[in-house]
Formats: C-alpha cells, structure tokens, sequence
C-alpha cells in the first residue's frame, strides 16, 4: 500500500492555499479496523490527509528545498464519522510562515462548497528541521518529499488527461 | 495603537493556553515556560507564530517577530564555547552574553547559581509579556 491520503489536487495557490481530495472507498482496508460491520475511515488518518496537502503546500512554498516534517497538532476537532463513499475535501491555509516552519488552518469537508458538511478542523505546524534541530544531522537529499508527492502537485499543474 | 499591561498580558495568556494546551490560572508571570507549562521546544516556534497573529491588527501589515529576538535560537552553540561555559557553570563572560541575548528576562535569581541547568528559567511568562509589551505596549 501507498502512504498517500489524498488523490489529488484541486486548488492551488502558491504560499496562501490548497485544495485536495479524497475518495473513500469501501475497498480500503483501513475502514474495517476499528469497529466491525461499521466502516469508517479513523479520525488519524484524516488528520494525515490534511497534514499530506497542507506540507506539499508548505514545501512548495520554498520551491522543496527544506525539510518539511509535521510537528505539532494544534486543534483536530472532528465534527462527523467518514463512511465509505464519501468525499473528502481538505481545505490547508497558510496562517503564519517562516524560515523555521509554518502553521497551518484546515477544514475538512464533505463536498467541495462551504456549505457542505463541517468534517473536522485541524490546525497544523510544521517544521523546517534544519533550521530547528541545531546540531542534529539529516541526510542531504529531501527525504520529505518524494516523488509520489511531487507527482500530485504536477498532475494539477499540468491538467494531466490521458486521452484514450 | 498602544496597547495596555493588561491588555497584553491577556493576550498573552490566551497564547500560551492554546500553545501549551495549559488553564489559564497556570499562566501566571512566574511560571517558568519549560518547568511549570511543560514548553518543549518545537512549542516555542508555535508560541512565536500564535503570537504573531494574536498581536497582529492589520492584515496588511502583519506583526513580526524576528527569528531569535524573543527565545535565543543559538544558545546550544553557546553554551559549548569554553569563554561561556566551564564544568557546568556559565562565566562572567557567558552571563554577560545571555543578559545581552535575553534583555526581557528576570536575571535576579539565577545571577546567584548560574549554571546550565536552571537557564531554561530565565523564559517566564513574565519575559514573554516584557518582550510584547516593549512591542506594542504604551
């Protein structure tokens, strides 16, 4: 399996915010964990689907060059249980950013609108870890980002259709 | 416009209960940020940020804190230089340095055993206060 928690993006604007989406599916074995014949898809893993569009955001914003980790959940208040079919979208905003990191206020809808039903709220930090962890050495390349990550921000870009 | 003691001081406190997830009559001006509110130090980027926005008043000019100003970010490189620090116990030399770095700290107490081991005392609720204060107060 994949370690990735959103599929992809629908909103993007550089340093301010982003939009992604998640189709729960029935097929995901995460679902059947928690409760038996009652799927739903764990708070964590939602809060993992924010932190995924939040820190591609976060690093897109210094062009990938630092080392993006999450840090610290500020507030994750969840609002409604996730059941397969639904549609998740993740709204990340930019509150604060700096050379050591970011902060991050998120929603969590299901559906694309404001008025769609209130999922979750969830504020993020994240941190630059070189510029936090005086002393502690990382390796040089940025283990952060990997090209599954990249490669959700460049099919928004490019509009990726493959024509039949 | 200029803001009051009080004024700031409630700001403050609302920061460090949401930051440190801590009630507020914990946050009184001699609660140490570490010892007594349980900071770590990924909390202390967070404080910075909450209070960034917190004292911000115009959007279009958002308040600032340069990196380092309130919470010294090179007191580990410091703290291993020889001048500043031997067998434990900070010198003249690395006192003299950490009052310069840390201008809004209550020094009082740790001037009689400066060590290594109690400089995290120095950050009070009370130096966060003096710094916004020395920012946005009358």
């Amino acid at each position: 399996m994949r370690w990735l928690w959103i599929d992809k993006f629908v909103e993007f604007t550089s340093r301010t915010s982003a939009t992604a989406v998640k189709n729960v599916s029935l097929a995901e074995e995460h679902l059947h964990d928690l409760y038996p014949d009652f799927p739903i898809m764990p708070h964590s893993l939602i809060i993992e689907g924010m932190a995924q569009t939040a820190g591609i955001l976060v690093g897109e914003a210094r062009n990938f060059s630092e080392k993006v980790i999450l840090a610290k959940i500020g507030r994750a208040t969840f609002h409604r249980l996730v059941r397969p079919g639904d549609t998740l979208y993740y709204f990340a905003r930019i509150s604060q950013l700096n050379e050591a990191g970011a902060s991050i206020e998120g929603v969590v809808r299901a559906g694309a609108d404001a008025a769609s039903p209130l999922v979750a709220e969830i504020e993020l930090m994240f941190s630059h870890i070189d510029k936090n962890l005086a002393g502690a050495a990382f390796p040089e390349h940025n283990f952060v980002f990997s090209d599954q990550f990249r490669d959700l921000l460049g099919n928004y870009r490019s509009g990726a259709q493959i024509p039949l | 416009m200029p803001m009051s003691h009080d004024e700031v001081y409630k700001k403050v406190q609302g920061v460090l209960v949401d930051a440190l997830g801590v009630d507020a009559e914990e946050v009184t001006p001699k609660a140490k940020l570490r010892e007594d509110l349980g900071a770590e130090s990924i909390d202390f980027l967070d404080i910075v940020f909450r209070l960034e926005k917190a004292f911000t008043t115009d959007p279009a000019k958002p308040f600032k804190i340069p990196r380092g100003e309130l919470f010294p970010d090179d007191l580990p490189t410091l703290m291993n230089d020889e001048r500043y620090v031997k067998d434990g116990k900070i010198t003249p030399e690395g006192l003299a340095e950490l009052k310069k770095r840390m201008p809004y700290s209550d020094f009082t107490e740790f001037d009689k055993n400066p060590t290594m081991e109690t400089a995290s005392s120095l950050l009070t609720v009370e130096t966060v206060v003096n710094y916004m204060q020395s920012k946005v107060g009358q």
